[in-house]
């Protein structure tokens, strides 16, 4: 959130010219609105279920082809599903993938990824070799079809016709470097936008400074000249020896006016401002047991969020991932790593790693992650913000219930080739025209939608 | 225009008694004894200074609190399940079966934990539906009552130890071993107890009923018949609760209730006689019913069978037509009976088969009573004599459940080795050395038979939460096999499934209900205990009654006693006919109580085979004269903190008689002059007037106009006579997106209760106990409200003057008829209560619902005093923190009991008001499925938790904006022929429809 991070520096400035625009909290309550409405821009790396799904039947299933469709459609699954474990020329936790199309065929493949530990358990050769070979790692199952392991085996054999040097710089780099690339703009954006604020204001200061210095040498120097001078009369060296009376200020009722009533406006705004805080957790970011990097998994990774988060898509709670989660990679990954010795330290001991939550929803409220993920299509980072640069995760939105309900009542529903909303959409159009059809013009901010 | 019958829903109305009065003019009762529980003596004097000190406090606590939230924990799993994601619940089919009655069940569990039961619809048997005793057998599952360890002689011991101790003393027993238990309907179980039995070749396995049939099993000749409703056009019970009670309520409520509902295209109805002693579930429902004396059940029988197959008189109207219709249906009559009487059990069994009944077949029996009391009986006076050396207690309680629960425990005492495998440290486990504990069903593998070639399974939906062990694994342990018994179990059906077991099996497992038989080959039916003959001739020599009779009767609640006993959701279960809660009372009919100058409350002293005991009265209409009834199932010493000391205990009141517990005797009573009050649920809604309230009709005039049945409300406008909603303040809502509602087919609902638990199991609904139901502030969200009914009615004003005929109507009828009727939240259109909440607290949301906002509101219950339906309930109390509900509510104090809390419904809090909300949390899931699928909810997708247990579904509930569902269909076809609003006449335009209920009867034969 913008406004915590512009706190700690410019906060003086902030409260004072808060209080003397005299708009109070209306302006902060805008300041949190803001990042909700521009959030879904800024950030395009999450998921979008059902898109690779949908492009994936281009490929036919039984037979690599050169198809661009079947290989882009191959491209975003292998990006989602393999590039964890797997690269085209590199070993990573499994094999390289190079060449894959020529050394086994399809009909090996599909059963092989659908199930690796029923063909090792089967007893196929090649597959008890290669499972050896790699430390006895299981490789996971995954539930594909055939015409989207086709189009992943495609976009491989794609990938491999490609000189070496290309590859590594190839569709998946261009992908990852263009959402990075993205994603630094607008986090870049919003640093520089606190911290050009931050820079200004010192400038400003130092500028009145010097004027002020410049205007009291130039005071000085003028009151030396007309001291030379002979032809003064008595008031005017009365008036040139006056001394600054700091008393006279000090007993001005205007002046003593003004310092009351600024400090009452100051102590009002920081009470009511302090009170509205009470039972908030914006900001709050807790030292977790595990120094666990949002930041590397899913900035840099690419991790896909539900990789980890597995029934964020289908269920209320978006899951905290368990140590087999983080078996799958680190079994073979930084395995020297401390962190990671204190996962493998909690499978030991068999006692869970127990994370500190940092997003509590009084029991009252009801949310469901699917109902926004699936349904909605909401991007995970319009609530959790920037997740992908956050080194410790922190408290992104204020998540009170005016928060809410300003979301349900701008965002229009999500309607797009969903049967259900159908005939809604038509009665919504007739009725209200051109008004967008947004989460609470279909009984989104009704208290039993959440509260039960 | 119909007959109206004048409806009372209790003597206290009838009376009018200053105090009815009193509480009907006024929705709360005045003397609300909140400061009870603080018991502090300083309330008179004003705490300003304390509410300052509070107040400094407070603020002080409110800024340091703002400082430091607590830290909260997220623990994933270590190794997350593959088929377990947190929110979202999986089911798994089980099945519920304690020796009373049978359900496959479908098991809700939420992150590992079982929060609710529902009916398996793929089961033959129960169809889906579901009592309110499996129901609430959820809870047993948490019960801190059970004995969470083995022990020696109630001290805490390691298994090792027990079972070692164990296995060196019945090598060297000296006498029989005799292993006592209910009716076990697990052929797997009962292959282990062989394989136990020969090992130990001196072991006998005894099994006893509470509530005893062996009576059926003799008369049957050694099976007992499964029993269709379903093909009975006419249906004779003779004390026979089969609706409630009586073998298999569930699967014969089903049966029964598909000849009971009418439609437009179905103008046909069976035909239901009961003769009986008290009011049941069963008689309530019934056509006709005739209140009959324990000892003359048997003349009853007889000249019934007279009636049917001889040519003797019939001693009464009702007899006669009973005798004469079962005649006339033939294979399509049908005569049960729930006496524990060979003689009368025999007859029936004659007449069924002089009639030919195709709903009896004998051919594939029901296993679900197998008890001999004749061995049971054996077995005591062994024990006392000596002859037994070892004795196994297998959810057998016979120390409070059986008649001679006193030789029981002498005999214990003399047995030397006494083990038990109950589930808790109860009156009989607590006089056996060792105690092995037995897993709950829910922690189980198991099988079950319940009617021969109909299996089902139950499976393990959490791991042990005890350091208990699974009773057939104990008895193979003993018997020296190494085997689990989950293998043992695997291997026993390997035979059955053959070819491809592992499919096979998880399959059945899956399903939770297989086809095929595990039991032995049927031996040959042998020869009935008595011939036609001699059951005649013992009838005719049997004793007259004399004095005041006694019935005990199992009540649909706590059933025998057992388990159930000490759950508090099945204690809090009002009966179905006397409203009743917490605890037994004497019944006894109004003459009587006239006569004898006995007011409800009054305790009274009941001896009978010089025992005795204490109980206040409850007055019931329906009981036959000269009788009296007492549940059986109350009283328990050492079933836990719920059900201990509640009621008195009934059993050694019953006769034993040629070899057979018989559930009647002659007591004496005297009035004690202590005061005992009764805990009803009912009579403490009485605002409404009853009129428009329940329609009824019968099924002649259903016939002759459907559109006459139901008497519509009109208000008179410049237009002349309106339907109420012509005229109205306030706009109608548009409903663009779904318009839930509910249909409740009157016809349908036999009272069983099952919906009110389903209810408190979903909706997290607290429990009381009984001072606050007393007080009336019970908190269910549905209640089955109970009318009786009086004979008189408007036709007689001709014939007897309207002033007679009024006088008649407000006199006591001994024999009432009844009707009963859900009653929840009505979401009305236009409901009263949104329009005085001043904190919006209850709003109507844009599908139809009137919703609740716990967190909003303030507790003015200004929306209760203007609910002219009277359903909604405050929170009087912190029911889950306040140590004065701890005893009856403890599950929601303890992190063991809060695992049964459904996490998607909110505990309320204190100084809220709450109330149905269509389980919106189920709709909300429903949509979200749907749209997640991108298209539309089918109909049934989405339903209340009231409508999915219902056995009889007289619940349907949906989207009325769908044409095509379930519900729109019904309310189209029912419009202006039995569908009705309650007090329609207010126009508050409920969501909610009931159909009228139409009755078989026929006016000559009710008023004969």
């Amino acid at each position: 959130m913008n406004s915590i991070r512009l706190r700690p520096l410019s906060h003086f400035f902030l409260a004072l010219f808060l209080t003397f625009a005299a708009v109070g909290n209306s302006t902060a309550q805008q300041a949190d609105a803001a990042p909700v409405a521009t959030a879904p821009a800024a950030s395009k790396d999450g998921v979008t279920p059902g898109s690779t799904a949908a492009a994936a039947p281009a490929a036919a299933a039984g037979a690599t082809t050169g198809d661009a469709a079947a290989i882009s459609a191959g491209n975003a699954l292998f990006a989602q599903n393999c590039a964890q474990c797997h690269a085209i020329n590199d070993v990573v936790v499994g094999p390289a993938l190079k060449d894959i199309h020529k050394r086994r065929p399809i009909s090996w493949l599909i059963p092989w990824i659908k199930n690796s530990s029923k063909l090792v358990a089967s007893g196929d050769e090649y597959a008890v070799k290669i499972f050896n070979q790699y430390q006895k790692q299981q490789m996971p199952s995954f539930q594909l079809s055939d015409a989207e392991i086709t189009s992943i085996i495609s976009y491989v054999a794609a990938e491999s016709d490609k000189p070496a040097q290309a590859t590594a710089g190839g569709a998946t780099g261009d992908n990852a470097g263009k959402v990075d690339g993205q994603d630094a703009g607008a986090t870049a954006g919003a640093g520089t936008g606190s911290s050009t604020i931050d820079i200004l204001l010192i400038v400003l200061v130092v500028v009145l400074l010097v004027l002020v210095v410049t205007l009291v040498i130039i005071a000085n120097i003028m009151k030396d000249v007309l001291r030379g001078r002979k032809d003064l009369d008595g008031r005017d060296v009365e008036q040139l020896e006056s001394r600054f009376d700091l008393g006279k200020i000090y007993r001005s009722p205007v002046v003593r006016g003004l310092a009351l009533g600024l400090f009452v406006l100051v102590v009002l705004y920081e009470s009511v401002q302090g009170v509205m805080a009470i039972g908030l957790a914006q900001g709050y970011q807790p030292t977790q047991p595990i120094a666990f990097s949002h930041k590397l998994h899913a900035g840099e990774n690419q991790i896909n969020c539900s990789y980890c988060h597995t029934s964020v898509y289908k269920s209320k709670s978006a899951n905290i991932p368990s140590a087999n989660i983080c078996m799958n990679c680190h079994s073979q990954i930084k395995t020297e790593s401390p962190e990671i010795k204190k996962i493998y330290r909690a499978i030991e001991r068999k006692q869970p790693i127990q994370w500190v939550r940092i997003h509590n929803l009084p029991d009252l409220a009801y949310f469901n992650h699917s109902q926004h993920t699936q349904v909605g299509g909401i991007e995970c980072q319009t609530c959790h913000g920037p997740i992908q640069n956050m080194e410790v995760v922190y408290q992104y939105s204020p998540l009170t219930m005016g928060w809410c309900i300003n979301c349900h009542r701008e965002t229009p529903l999500n309607t797009k080739g969903n049967g259900y909303y159908n005939n809604l959409v038509k009665l919504h159009d007739k009725a209200n025209g051109a008004a967008p059809f947004t989460v609470s013009s279909n009984g989104g901010t009704e208290c039993s939608k959440c509260h039960y | 225009m119909q007959e109206s019958p004048k409806y009372w829903k209790g003597i206290e109305e009838l009376e009018s008694s200053p105090e009815f009065v009193k509480g009907a003019f006024s929705e709360f009762a005045d003397f609300l004894p909140v400061k009870e529980s603080h018991g502090s003596s300083d309330a008179a004097v004003a705490p300003r200074r304390d509410f300052l000190k509070l107040m400094g406090f407070g603020i002080a606590a409110a800024t340091l609190a703002s400082c430091e939230t607590p830290v909260r924990k997220a623990i994933p799993y270590l190794n997350k399940p593959e088929e377990v994601d947190p929110g979202i619940a999986n089911f798994y089919a089980s099945t519920y079966f304690t020796g009373t009655d049978y359900n496959s069940v479908l098991v809700k569990t939420r992150e590992g934990r079982p929060i609710k039961l529902e009916g398996n619809p793929e089961s033959p048997i129960t169809r889906g539906g579901l009592s309110a005793r499996a129901q609430a057998s959820v809870l047993s599952l948490y019960d801190k009552g059970r004995l969470q360890h083995f022990a020696i002689k109630g001290k805490k011991a390691a298994t090792d130890q027990v079972d070692q101790e164990i296995r060196t003393k019945l090598a060297g027993v000296t006498g029989r071993i005799a292993i006592v238990s209910p009716t076990i309907i697990s052929p797997s179980t009962k292959k282990v107890i062989a394989e136990f039995a020969s090992r130990y070749p001196n072991t006998e396995h005894v099994m006893y009923d509470a509530n005893s049939q062996s009576a059926l099993l003799r008369a049957n000749g050694g099976v007992l018949p499964s029993y269709d409703f379903s093909k009975a056009a006419v249906i004779v019970s003779l004390g026979a609760d089969f609706l409630g009670t009586w073998l298999s309520p569930v699967e014969y409520a089903r049966q029964y209730i598909t000849n009971r509902k009418v439609s437009a295209d179905k103008k046909t109805m069976s035909r239901h006689f009961q003769f009986e002693t008290a009011l049941s579930l069963t008689g309530s429902n019934a056509d006709v019913r005739v209140p009959v004396k324990p000892s003359e059940m048997g003349a009853t029988a007889l000249a019934l069978y007279n009636g049917v197959v001889g040519s003797g008189a019939a001693s009464s109207a009702q007899l006669k037509k009973a005798a004469d219709e079962l005649k006339a249906a033939g294979s399509r009559g049908l005569v049960v009976s729930g006496s524990n009487d060979v003689a009368v059990q025999t007859l029936v069994a004659a007449i069924n088969q002089a009639i030919g009944s195709a709903a009896v077949d004998v051919a594939s029996p029901s296993m679900l009573r197998q008890g001999d009391d004749a061995r049971m009986l054996r077995l005591v006076n062994d024990m006392n004599a000596g002859t037994v050396g070892a004795v196994i207690f297998y959810h057998a309680n016979p120390a409070y459940d059986h008649p001679l629960a006193d030789k029981v425990k002498t005999g214990v005492a003399k047995v030397a080795l006494s083990i038990s495998l109950n589930d808790r440290l109860d009156e009989t486990t607590s006089l056996c050395t060792y105690a092995c504990p037995d897993h709950n069903y829910l922690e189980s593998w198991n099988d079950y038979e319940p009617k021969r070639g109909f299996l089902s399974l139950s499976q393990p939906t959490i791991s042990p939460l005890f350091a208990t062990r699974q009773a057939q694994d104990s008895l193979l342990t003993w018997a020296g096999n190494p085997q689990s018994y989950y293998n043992y179990l695997r291997a026993s059906w390997r035979g059955l499934l053959g070819g491809n077991f592992q499919a096979g099996w998880d399959k059945a497992v899956h399903d939770g209900v297989a086809v095929g038989s595990l039991s032995p080959a049927p031996v040959a039916q042998a020869a009935p205990a008595m011939s036609t003959d001699q059951a005649i001739a013992a009838i005719n020599s049997a004793p007259k009654g004399s004095g005041i009779e006694l019935a005990l009767y199992e009540k649909v609640g706590v059933g025998v006693g057992s388990c159930e006993a000490n759950n508090p959701w099945l204690q809090e279960l009002p009966d179905p006919v006397s409203k009743a809660t917490w605890g037994n009372y004497v019944a006894v009919p109004r003459k009587m109580a006239v006569a004898k100058e006995w007011e409800q409350g009054d305790v009274l002293k009941v001896t009978a085979n010089g025992k005795s005991i204490e109980l206040p009265v409850l007055i019931q209409p329906g009981q036959a004269n000269d009788t009296v009834s007492i549940a059986i199932g109350y009283g328990r010493e050492m079933a836990g903190k719920v059900g201990d000391k509640t009621g008195a205990n009934a059993y050694p009141l019953a006769v034993v008689r040629d070899n057979a517990v018989i559930f009647a005797n002659t007591v004496t009573l005297e009035k004690t002059g202590a005061q005992s009050p009764i805990a009803q649920t009912q009579t403490h809604h009485t605002i409404m007037d009853r009129k428009p309230v329940v329609q009824e009709s019968t099924l002649a005039k259903y016939i002759e106009n459907p559109k006459e049945v139901t008497e519509y409300d009109k208000i008179a406008t410049p237009e002349g006579l309106e339907k109420p909603n012509k005229v109205s303040l306030w706009q109608d809502y548009e409903y663009k997106n779904h318009h839930w509602g509910m249909v409740i087919d009157l016809n349908s609902c036999i009272g069983c209760g099952s919906c009110v638990v389903g209810c408190q199991v979903e909706n997290n609904v607290a429990v009381v106990g009984k001072q606050e139901v007393i007080n009336r502030r019970e908190m269910h969200w549905l209640r089955i409200d109970r009318y009786y009914s009086s004979d008189a009615s408007k036709e007689d004003f001709a014939e007897k003057g309207k002033l007679a005929t009024y006088a008649a109507m407000e006199d006591p009828s001994e024999n009432p008829s009844v009707i009963f009727q859900p009653m929840l939240c009505q979401h009305c259109n236009h409901a009263p209560c949104e329009t005085v909440c001043p904190v919006l607290a209850t709003t109507h949301s844009s599908e139809g619902l009137n919703q609740m906002t716990y967190n909003r509101c303030v507790g003015t219950r200004y929306c209760a005093n203007n609910c002219p339906y009277k359903v909604r309930r405050f929170n009087w109390f912190s029911y889950y923190s306040n140590e004065k509900f701890e005893d009856v509510n403890g599950h929601m104090f303890t992190d063991l009991g809060r695992m049964v809390l459904n996490p998607d419904v909110t505990v309320r809090a204190r100084g809220v008001m709450e109330k149905c909300s269509f389980c919106v949390q189920r709709i909300q899931l429903g949509k979200l499925e749907a749209k997640k699928q991108k298209r539309r909810p089918k109909d049934g997708e989405v339903v209340t938790a009231c409508a999915q247990s219902c056995p009889t579904q007289a619940i349907v509930f949906g989207d009325m904006r769908d044409p095509e569902s379930q519900i729109s269909k019904i309310m189209r076809r029912e419009d202006g022929e039995r569908g009705f609003h309650v007090l329609d006449a207010i126009n508050v335009q409920p969501n909610i429809t009931y159909l009228t209920k139409i009755r078989n009867t026929e006016t000559e034969v009710r008023n004969a």
